[in-house]
């Protein structure tokens, strides 16, 4: 029972990360329809930049972080001007490559900075915790409530504020979110900016616990992708209630069926999801 | 006419230079890139058929190679079967498990076929890396025996497997022309089109597709083989994503949905990598943007963008007689109102 | 009667876009569908030649029941029909893009295509041919080898209509097949229409433009929100009461 419990907890973190990531793929999605593969390599400089001013410059964890997500939000815009604005009319095909370019060449561009080499990240939350009769590290409870807090902001920024709403509104209907005047390029912008903060705070948050390398953001990328895809493409509830689903699903599956093979769990989700569903699941038949 | 007899000069002109090559040049090292070169042209020539000729941006190839890489190692290694009867195989492995996964992904379209098809080749990376008992894992599999002697001919020697290779891509070539230059590549350039009016022209677009999908893996499954008796040892890694972007990269620089393009790009791709040799593991820091900047500007890569300038040339010869042909006809039409 | 439908209905969700249409296509006429914006007349095209499954009702061919039918079966069986826009493979000639279109009329597979079999080059030029013949018919044969891509928006039209023609069909439907052009270019459309009729292929099309539809239309069904609300001979639509208040009342807006 005790097992299963730090399983729930190990699953609700590594949910968190997931969720975390997918939002941000799930919005650039809902607003542009673009698959953007590059946003794994968004999340790995996330990580990146917030442990180099820590060691670098010796600035304090958050502050870090801070700079990290508008760093890497800046950077999410700057993609969003030179290749997929460009790229608007493009047919679809050309966005994924595109998309692919940027990814190959952020990720040799890590390599070239700071190396092949994989790193870890110190905090100063390294102590251990009992918390309902188990045992975690601080980072890893502050994971769980760092998650939810980007959260509810996210929600409350997307509800409560004029310009989430033009997120919403463009998400919904882009023409018709042009016609009632919103600018649409800006609201692209304002999502890749959204999109590259979430990611650099999901890598600063679960560096710490993981590892920070070049390669990082391959895997979580691609089970972000399964994630919306289970969550519906562009649906923001949906990539927060998928990646907790998933993060439990391989934390359990890790436990209880095999740690070796519990990466393929996602990508065997998805092959069963594709196979029934083929046009992901909460998919309406469109006119 | 005339493009037909230029089209059989380019081909003569190609196949004369690989034949060729190691007399001009009888320099070890580059026979050995250049055969290498002539396998991933292979591959690219199986991507091209799905991606450029039917419009389905497939991600799970490099998987595939690895499946023809890892069949012909494990029969020849494993089982000691015999080399031609084990490449064979391997491609018809591939084939069905290309049959298999485009049997689900080709029910899915766009975003969700390409990611779909990166999981699968993302599953058959992981699997060759754990399934250690098999594949032997992470320390990958070695001894894979060269290809066995046909009578007189053996293949012991660089050059001999070099022509060996280089017939193979010949072969791929012809088969790709010809399906290319038919009523079949004609249909599969329809579904590319607009899938509903292929549909509504009377075209089954799920059985072509599959179709396209299992040859693409077959050809992707052969060169997966060759590599596997060329390198003669292969690692998981072969089936890594980074494969698959090299292979686009390779297509879109030649241009994708052309018949030149897996060629050109590959070679100069490949020798590009050869100059940049300093560079080794950033050379992504140049191909990344090239790739991107390529598909803003060139969609159609080096051999699109050659094509079009010959058309353009073309339409601009022609259209100077029209318009005086044009004017002649205002004319005329002129003097019969005024008759009428 | 060619074709008929019986209760046919479509749902999207919660949306209702057709709802329980009868219609028949009388052979070797002209007939219209017209309607507002939003009436449902393309998910009605879409439903009679298998883009859609119906959600409800039947679609009969020729006295046979083709309801479950996908559109590739459904084209075979003789019926053919264009798209608003034409997807055309626009760095290809315009030749090249109409042989496809009788592609359905051979069965020359990827064995035949790789080892160049009699019957590959016999169905090669058996698609060839016809893909003449048809651009011959809409009168395109000058255009024969220019881009796709570089033709007119006119051009083009025809060139939608020739790619349905190289199917043979017998019934031809034409998402509206004007839309886009000025009024002369039209006036040759709707000529070719009527070429078409002569040459014994029914035509149902899909219209904007009133005056073109009451001139050259045999018979008129009016859909306003996914319902027949009428059906008849342009005098008798003309005059209907809930034809001109669907147009001129609130169905007008859109």
């Amino acid at each position: 029972m005790d097992i299963f419990i730090q399983q729930v907890f190990n699953g609700l973190t590594i949910g968190s990360v997931y969720s975390l990531v997918a939002l941000g793929l799930t919005l650039v999605y809902g607003i542009l329809h673009i698959p953007n593969f590059a946003h794994g390599a968004l999340y790995m400089l996330g990580a990146y930049i917030t442990l180099t001013m820590m060691l670098l410059w010796g600035i304090h964890y958050w502050i870090a972080m801070a700079v990290s997500v508008l760093v890497v939000g800046l950077l999410g815009v700057l993609m969003d001007r030179l290749v997929f604005h460009p790229l608007r009319n493009a047919p679809p095909i050309h966005d994924k490559i595109a998309a692919i370019g940027i990814l190959l060449f952020l990720e040799a561009f890590a390599q070239l900075i700071w190396g092949a080499d994989y790193r870890t990240m110190e905090t100063p939350y390294g102590q251990v915790v009992n918390l309902f009769g188990m045992t975690a590290t601080t980072q890893r409870v502050l994971i769980n409530i760092g998650a939810v807090v980007v959260m509810i902001l996210l929600y409350l920024f997307l509800k409560k504020t004029y310009a989430g709403s033009t997120i919403i509104a463009m998400a919904q209907n882009r023409e018709g979110a042009s016609l009632v005047g919103i600018n649409t390029s800006r609201v692209a912008m304002l999502t890749f900016m959204l999109s590259g903060g979430l990611a650099a705070v999901a890598a600063s948050l679960s560096a710490p616990i993981n590892l920070v390398f070049p390669g990082m953001g391959h895997l979580v990328i691609l089970k972000a992708f399964v994630i919306i895809i289970l969550g519906g493409m562009g649906s923001v509830p949906g990539a927060i209630l998928g990646g907790y689903i998933l993060g439990f699903t391989e934390s359990l599956g890790a436990t209880y069926i095999s740690n070796d093979y519990k990466d393929i769990i996602a990508f065997l989700m998805l092959v069963i999801i594709l196979s029934i569903k083929p046009k992901g699941l909460f998919s309406r038949e469109g006119f | 006419m005339v493009s037909l007899l230029k089209n059989r000069g380019w081909i003569i002109g190609f196949i004369a230079a690989g034949v060729l090559f190691p007399f001009v040049l009888p320099n070890a090292y580059f026979l050995h890139i250049l055969t290498l070169a002539f396998i991933w042209m292979i591959a690219v020539y199986g991507l091209n058929l799905l991606a450029g000729y039917t419009g389905y941006l497939s991600l799970a190839h490099a998987g595939f190679f690895a499946v023809g890489a890892y069949g012909l190692g494990l029969l020849t290694v494993k089982t000691g079967m015999n080399y031609w009867l084990a490449l064979i195989l391997a491609c018809l492995i591939t084939s069905a498990v290309g049959l298999v996964v485009g049997l689900v992904a080709l029910r899915t379209r766009e975003h969700f076929f390409a990611i779909y098809t990166l999981c699968v080749g993302y599953i058959i990376y992981l699997i060759i890396d754990k399934w250690d008992s098999l594949t032997g894992g992470v320390r990958g599999l070695i001894g894979i025996p060269e290809p066995s002697n046909i009578g007189p001919i053996s293949f012991q020697t660089p050059i001999s497997q070099y022509y060996l290779i280089f017939a193979f891509l010949l072969f791929t070539i012809l088969v790709m022309y010809r399906i290319v230059h038919s009523l079949t590549g004609r249909t599969f350039i329809a579904i590319r089109n607009s899938e509903d009016l292929a549909r509504t022209l009377g075209i089954s677009t799920m059985k072509n597709k599959l179709m396209v999908f299992v040859l693409s893996a077959f050809f992707a499954g052969l060169a997966g083989a060759l590599y596997a008796s060329f390198i003669r040892f292969i690692g998981p890694d072969i089936g890594y994503i980074t494969i698959i972007f090299d292979l686009l990269t390779y297509l879109l620089v030649g241009g994708i949905g052309t018949l030149a393009g897996p060629i050109v790009g590959t070679f100069l791709i490949v020798a590009l990598s050869q100059s940049l040799q300093f560079l080794q593991d950033y050379r992504m820091l140049i191909f990344g943007p090239l790739l991107t900047l390529l598909i803003i500007f060139y969609p159609r890569g080096i051999a699109g963008a050659y094509h079009d300038w010959r058309l353009k040339r073309k339409s601009a010869q022609r259209t100077r007689p029209q318009k005086e042909q044009e004017y002649f006809e205002t004319e005329e039409s002129e003097k019969q109102v005024k008759e009428g | 009667m060619l074709m008929e439908t019986k209760k046919l209905t479509k749902q999207f969700g919660g949306l209702t876009a057709v709802n329980d249409v009868d219609f028949t296509i009388e052979k070797g006429k002209i007939n219209a569908i017209i309607g507002p914006n939003g009436a449902g007349k393309s998910t009605f095209f879409n439903l009679l030649s298998g883009t859609y499954t119906p959600s409800a009702g039947q679609v009969f061919y020729k006295g046979q029941d083709i309801t479950k039918r996908p559109p590739d079966k459904i084209a075979r069986l003789g019926v053919a029909r264009t798209f608003q826009t034409t997807h055309l493979f626009e760095e290809s000639t315009v030749l090249d893009n109409v042989i496809v279109g009788h592609r359905l009329r051979t069965s020359s597979n990827l064995w035949d295509a790789v080892f160049r079999t009699r019957r590959f080059k016999f169905e090669e030029k058996k698609c060839r041919d016809k893909a003449m013949e048809v651009l011959e018919f809409v009168e395109l044969t000058h255009v024969m080898d220019e881009q796709a891509g570089s033709i007119t928006q006119e051009e083009k039209k025809r060139v939608a209509f020739a790619l349905a023609l190289a199917t043979d069909p017998e019934v031809v439907f034409l998402d509206e097949p004007t839309a886009g052009i000025n009024p002369g270019e039209t006036e040759g459309l709707a000529s070719l229409m009527e070429k078409m009729v002569q040459r014994g292929i029914t035509v149902c099309l899909i219209e904007h433009k009133m005056k073109m539809i009451m001139k050259l239309a045999d018979k008129i069904m009016v859909l306003n929100y996914g319902e027949k609300i009428a059906e008849g001979t342009s005098e008798e639509i003309m005059n209907n009461q809930a034809v001109i208040e669907a147009y001129l009342g609130g169905g007008a807006s859109a």
